[in-house]
This record gives C-alpha cells, structure tokens and sequence, in this order.
C-alpha cells in the first residue's frame, strides 16, 4: 500500500496541474473573443474580393490569355499543399484533424501519381508530417513568439507561394486549415488556390455591368495575386480561431479531470489514513489484553 | 429639401450622400455617407458622387479624400488597392489604410526606406514600377505633412 505521504504529494502534484490548465482555459477564452473579432473583421473584405472576382472573371472566361492563376497551366502534375495548423499542442486534437486530412490528401494524390510537395505553416503540422515525407517538406513557416497574425505574415506566404508557381514549381495549390465552426467544432476543410475557383454568380441576380479601368485583364492580373494573400489570411484567422476554441475545451475537460482525479485520490488517501490509525488501535488493544 | 432643385444628372441627384466603405483586410475601417469621395485611381485622381456610373478599378498608393461626411471631412492614406463603385455605393478595398491624422513622421520615414529597398529588390519591370509608385506616394504623402 502506498504511503500517506506519497499520496499527499501527488494530490498536490494533481492540485498544481489543475490550477495550470485552469489558467490555460482562460487564457484561451479571452484569445479566443480576439481572434473571433478579428476574424470576423476579416470576412467582409473576403466576401467582397470573391463577389468581384467571380464578376470579373465571367467576362474573361474562356478567352485565351486569361491570367494563369485563374486558367491554371494546363496540367496538374505537381501538387502545393500547404498544411496550416498551430505552432502549439495542449488544444485537443485540433493539430491532428488537420494533419489527418492532410495525409489523406497527400496519399490520394501520390496514389494518382502527381508529385507532392508540402508547406508546412505552423510547427505542429510540420512535427507530424516529417515522419512520414520529409523529403517532401519543402520549408515551415512559423509564428513562435508573435501575438497576433497580420496582413502582412500572409502576404509572406502569399508572395513565397506565388514566386513558386511563377516559376513553375507546381500547378495546383491547396491550403489544408480548420474551419471555425464554433468553439466546440472545428471542421478541417481543403481549400483550392490556384488555379482560382470561381463561384458561380447567381444566374438571373440583379448582375451590375461594369466599367472596368484599366482593362478586365489587367484588373484581373492584379487581383488574382491578391485573392492568394487574402485567402491563406482567413485560412489563418481561422485557424487560430479555431486553436483557442479547441485548446479552450481541452482545458475545460483537463480541469474537470483533474477534479475527478483529485477526488479520487483524497478518498484514497483517507481510506489509508484511517486504515492505520485502525490498525493502530488494534495493535494496542490487542497488546493490552494480552497482559 | 431644397438642395434637390440643383442638377438632376443622368436620374440620379447627384446633391445625395453615397455610402462609402473603406475596408482592409483586418477590420472595416469606416463606412459612412459622404456628398464626394475622392479616389487614387490607377489612371489618376477621380472623385465620386451618388449616381456614379459602375466602375471597377484598382488604386495606387494615394490619398483618399471623403467630403461631406457625418463626422466632417476625413482622409485616409491607402496603399493600393481597389474600388467598387455603383451608383449608389462606394467600396474600397484597400491594402493598408490609415486616418491621415494617425500618420506619423517617424513611421513613414521607415517605410520609404524600406520600399527603396524593394525597388532594388525588384526581380520584373512591373514589380519595380510598382514599388517606384509606391515610394513617389509615400514621398508626397512626406511632403505634405
């Protein structure tokens, strides 16, 4: 039987993690208010690129010489797969998800015979996948150390991304990130870059004509690019979302645990307490009869 | 209203406020009524009233000057971008943008020097072009402060 002073000190050892992941959920939840606003802030300008887009880009559908991000290069041979997921654990099974959906993908792909090559943004994604395609892993972007993600770290990547497929490097991109569902669900989603999907404007919709300055073409050649930085952009909105979120309810259900456990172990360590003052008690009686 | 008797231009009364929003992709950074909004075209300054004809274009790094707007007149410095316009609303989508009260000397100083860089860096014509753009806008912005 363990002794009462062993059990004393892991009911403490317990006490202090409960405390931690206590401080961690809140941590996380007023993260998360933030990083909800901020990726809310985040949607309208979204909304409104793709709505122009899609207008634009219905004018030069077709045409030869429409831009190659939107065309693509006319194979889809080499595949970017940019795996976006934290740059910290203790959230659950959130990093998981969107690795598992990532090496599905991957498999999928390399079972076609497309060459695969990886971005890895966020170093969890990066430590999962290294085992199994290193060698695909072309470089990991991450965000240690900084507090909150802007603009302009996803232009970075936007302009990486694109300096590649510029020159060639692949034809197809997709970004693999959580979707911010609600705090509770966050849902892994493949997203394709380039080429550009283009939603469907609603046929019969009060569709405005436009004048168009400088040309279609050339509107185009400078938005594409920018649909590139404002989509991995929400993709990492998103995901931090979605890490807070996730990392939020892990600790929830790692504190209440703690509780549980600590019941556990005080009732134990009072069963052993009275355990031996018991026996005690019979060792003396026992001895005083004896006389 | 009296101010309706003035130009009736096209259906549209021009002496009518138009909404404008200004949005950057972090947060949306003002949207009110203006009577005009000015705007850096790609093909240079335009201002824009209600019952401006549909118009997409992109903006180069400029300033944008909203009249006649609730909280008085107001102006933004964005570092290009694009606009929407329609008749009866005006979007712009820009890069950066900030209220030219909160441009600060130091600050800019920095970013020039840093998109002189970029015109060193520059791999193609048309980035250089961009980043020249950029630097002439940050300089006149300087200059008028």
């Amino acid at each position: 039987m363990p002794s009462l002073i062993s059990f004393r000190r892991r009911i403490a050892t317990v006490t202090s993690i409960r405390k931690i992941t206590k401080a961690q959920q809140m941590v996380a939840a007023s993260k998360l208010r933030r990083a909800q606003e901020a990726a809310e802030a985040a949607r309208p300008y979204a909304e409104k690129m793709s709505a122009v887009i899609a207008n634009v880009a219905e004018g030069v559908r077709g045409q030869a010489g429409a831009p190659r991000l939107l065309s693509g290069t006319g194979s889809d041979a080499v595949h970017l797969v940019i795996v976006a997921t934290a740059d910290r654990g203790l959230c659950g099974a959130f990093n998981t998800n969107i690795v598992r959906l990532a090496r599905q993908r991957i498999q999928a792909l390399l079972q076609e015979g497309k060459t695969v090559k990886i971005l890895c943004v966020g170093r969890k994604g990066r430590d999962q996948l290294r085992r199994q395609y290193a060698s695909m892993i072309l470089e990991t972007i991450d965000f240690m150390g900084k507090k909150h993600i802007g603009f302009g770290d996803a232009a970075n990547i936007a302009r990486r991304v694109l300096e590649m497929f510029d020159r060639g490097e692949f034809d197809v991109a997709t970004i693999i990130y959580s979707r911010f569902r609600s705090v509770i669900s966050q849902v892994p989603t493949a997203q394709q870059l380039i080429p550009a999907p283009i939603e469907a404007v609603e046929a019969g919709g009060a569709q405005q004509k436009y004048e168009y300055e400088p040309d279609e073409g050339e509107i185009l050649t400078a938005l594409l690019p920018r649909n590139v930085s404002i989509q991995i952009f929400r993709a990492l909105l998103e995901n931090v979302a979605g890490e807070f979120g996730a990392k939020m309810s892990a600790m929830d259900s790692a504190t209440r645990n703690a509780g549980d456990v600590i019941g556990k172990l005080t009732l134990q360590y009072n069963r052993t307490r009275q355990a031996m003052i018991t026996k005690e008690l019979i060792e003396i009686i026992s001895g005083a009869e004896a006389l | 209203m009296v101010r309706t008797r003035h130009g009736l231009k096209g259906g549209y009364d021009v002496t009518e406020k138009i909404p404008f929003d200004l949005v950057s992709p972090e947060r949306l950074v003002l949207s009110e009524e203006a009577d005009m909004v000015t705007l850096p075209g790609t093909d240079g300054y335009f201002g824009v009233l209600a019952g401006h004809m549909p118009l997409i274009t992109t903006l180069k790094p400029g300033v944008i000057d909203v009249s006649g707007g609730t909280l008085g007149d107001q102006r933004f410095f964005v570092l290009g971008g694009f606009a929407e316009v329609t008749t009866t609303k005006v979007t712009v989508l820009a890069e950066e943008a900030m209220p030219m009260a909160d441009v600060d000397t130091v600050a800019l100083d920095e970013r020039i020097k840093d998109a002189e860089e970029d015109i060193l860096l520059a791999k193609s014509e048309a980035d250089r072009a961009r980043a020249i753009d950029t630097v002439d806008a940050l300089r006149t912005l300087r200059a008028s402060l």
